[in-house]
């Protein structure tokens, strides 16, 4: 839609379509349907030949003579590990201790959990030169408390001025899930790890995954309406509740 | 895998019947050879620089200007949606903004050139309400002499 409005004030456009059905409906210019899974645009990461194809493949629709043009990419993506593998913590932090509540034995278990994965963190900063982690503006030792608190029954200080509380968390949880990541992939023999056993191990074997389904059912019950928006929609993934309800079972 | 029949009914459900909206018009402005053209990207992956303001659902809050000599640490992600991969972009942002490739492009003259200027928008707002903005980030892409512009969605 935007390739429509852009064209229209004489820029020449050229997409990718990840849902194709949606190009066919709305018919921009110039568009490059590929196969590949939504976030993914160009197919896979450190491919560079593979993304010179596909980016070659939408830029030259702009030598089409005529439009619209809504092209096929013939190429899937490379298949990457599809199979299981042991992306488990080394460690069960559930140790159950006695004074402790519920939620204090999960935030317990949730810091350890957390630390023990600081050294691949710091490694994958160190081979990557790079870090998507630090959207919410939040120094990594605060997040555990201030993602605890809500499941704690309190409303923690908005650590931003400039967005809603909703938005701040939404963005810690985004900060937590590119932490827990990049860690994971930094570890020996996880480079190209596929996506759906990312997704798989995050939600189904880490207490992170565990925390994040207790702070969604926490968002849900709250007063404020865009709270209850990130609770139902902005925590975890439509497909997660769906077919993960071995962990929605538990929490 | 983004095949409509490989997703999980929600999924596919929401998809299939996402309101889309047609044009009584279908633009379309030519151009010189690929080897002549300015390329700018044009996300709706809710990119933007380290230092910006993230991305929020607020009605205004439609899009971010990338400085074309951007480092890869400098970029960050902050699309409200939780329904798409961000792995891939962790590993290598080319996945979702391609600028070393199209960089290589320009070096080995398949393209004229990369923008001074790229831009995300952040998709999960209704993209008719994004019209005005759509417009003047045209307006913006001229002042750049872009006449090629790279959408690529999430």
């Amino acid at each position: 839609m935007l390739a429509h409005f852009i064209e229209e004030e004489e820029v020449p456009t050229t997409q990718i379509s990840l849902i194709r059905l949606h190009t066919e409906k709305t018919k921009p210019p110039r568009a490059l349907w590929v196969s590949f899974e939504l976030g993914r645009p160009l197919g896979i990461p450190n491919d560079p030949a593979f993304q010179k194809r596909v980016l070659l493949a939408a830029l030259k629709l702009l030598e089409a003579r005529s439009g619209p043009v809504l092209e096929d990419y013939p190429e899937d993506a490379p298949a990457s590990h599809d199979m299981p593998t042991t992306l488990a913590c080394p460690v069960n932090f559930t140790q159950e201790q006695v004074n402790l509540s519920e939620t204090e034995q999960l935030c317990a278990a949730f810091r350890g959990e957390f630390v023990s994965l600081q050294p691949w963190y710091d490694m994958a900063v160190k081979k990557q030169e790079r870090t998507t982690v630090g959207i919410s503006g939040i120094a990594l030792d605060d997040i555990i408390d201030f993602l605890c608190s809500f499941l704690e029954g309190r409303v923690p200080e908005n650590p931003r001025a400039d967005v809603a509380l909703p938005y701040t968390l939404s963005m810690v949880i985004d900060d937590l899930k590119s932490y827990y990541y990049e860690a994971i992939t930094a570890q020996p023999g996880q480079e190209s790890v596929s996506s759906q056993v990312l997704t798989n191990w995050f939600w189904s074997e880490t207490i992170a995954g565990q925390v994040l389904f207790s702070i969604r059912e926490v968002s849900k019950k709250s007063e404020d309406v865009l709270m209850q928006i990130v609770g139902s929609a902005l925590i975890v993934p439509t497909s997660v509740r769906h077919n993960q309800s071995r962990i929605g079972d538990t929490v | 895998m983004v095949r409509l029949d490989h997703m999980i009914d929600a999924e596919r459900k929401y998809h299939e019947e996402l309101k889309c909206p047609t044009f009584d018009t279908e633009p379309w402005v030519a151009g010189p050879s690929l080897s002549e053209r300015r390329v700018a990207i044009i996300s709706t992956a809710g990119l933007h620089t380290r230092d910006n303001r993230p991305f929020t659902l607020d009605p205004g809050d439609y899009y971010r200007v990338i400085p074309g000599n951007i480092q890869a640490n400098d970029l960050v992600m902050s699309h409200v949606s939780v329904n798409f991969d961000r792995s891939g972009f962790q590993q290598d942002w080319n996945v979702a903004f391609p600028i070393d490739r199209l960089r290589e492009f320009a070096q080995q003259g398949i393209i004229g050139s990369v923008a001074d200027y790229h831009y995300s928008f952040m998709g999960a707002h209704d993209p008719m309400s994004m019209e005005q903005e759509a417009r003047t980030v045209a307006s913006l892409l001229k002042k750049d002499n872009v006449n090629a512009a790279l959408l690529l969605p999430v």
